[in-house]
């Protein structure tokens, strides 16, 4: 696996794309991410460097462990904070809009 | 592309409103909330259960692209047709809490409506988890748009 900084790059990845949805949610030491995958804990740890160098992840020290969260300061690079919360529901609403119409002229 | 959907989140508070309009009749947009079948084909999701009135309840099911299947449900505490209807919503098996869902439906003209859905966490952190979920979710979504489109260029 190659090691690109580019944060488009490290989000075209399922496997780094469900790590960044992980840690959306709560910091986590690597162990605990490389838990939810079946893959090994160093092509985990492998994904997690990637994302650490883009920086969409931070690193915490707490005691000897190592927390990874995520940094949405980085992830605004990508889209602004809102917008694709927005979009996701903006798809959603586009798509019971066509089918009302539709349902409108049978 | 214009997103039609306007998002308030502000910093520190633990609600959420989301606002659009629809060039549809108010009646068919209240629809599109209440008939089963027409919610599972713009929501994408199956949905077991759909009381609509004072005290009934809800439940719905969708399959990932890995095809596991994730369920939400609430209980529908006000129902009063082309007007508003308020409940709870929660995820099955996730740690994200209840969320109360206040809907708002108004009619613009004969052929416009507006929606207005005002959502309440337990706590700030909790709304900002659901934001960044959806955020992580829209990456996703936009990233398997961004495939497909690809795949017809080939």
């Amino acid at each position: 696996m190659e090691t690109r900084r580019d944060v488009f790059q490290a989000i075209a990845d399922p496997t780094r794309r469900a790590i960044l949805t992980l840690v959306a949610l709560q910091a986590m030491t690597p162990g605990a991410i490389a838990d939810n995958f079946d893959s090994s804990r160093q092509t985990i740890s492998k994904h997690i460097q990637i994302l650490t160098e883009c920086q969409l992840l931070k690193q915490k020290e707490a005691g000897r462990e190592i927390y990874y969260h995520l940094n949405p300061k980085k992830m605004k690079e990508i889209a602004d904070w809102l917008t694709p919360f927005a979009k996701m529901w903006d798809d959603r609403f586009n798509k019971l809009e066509a089918i009302m119409k539709k349902y409108k002229n049978k | 592309m214009e997103i039609r959907t306007k998002i308030k989140a502000e910093s520190g508070k633990q609600d959420l409103v989301i606002t659009r309009q629809f060039d549809l009749p108010l009646d068919l947009l209240f629809k599109a909330y209440v008939e089963a079948d027409i919610v599972e084909q713009w929501m994408g999701t199956k949905v077991l259960k759909l009381e609509n009135k004072k005290h009934g309840s809800y439940q719905f099911e969708t399959t990932d692209p890995q095809g596991n299947k994730h369920r939400f449900n609430g209980t529908i505490h006000d129902f009063s047709p082309n007007k508003k209807i308020t409940r709870t919503f929660e995820f099955e098996n996730m740690p994200f809490g209840v969320q109360l869902e206040f809907l708002a439906f108004e009619k613009l003209s004969n052929d416009k409506c507006k929606l207005t859905i005002h959502t309440l966490y337990e706590t700030g952190e909790q709304r900002d988890q659901m934001l960044k979920m959806g955020m992580t979710q829209g990456i996703n979504m936009a990233h398997n748009r961004l495939e497909e489109i690809v795949k017809q260029i080939k």
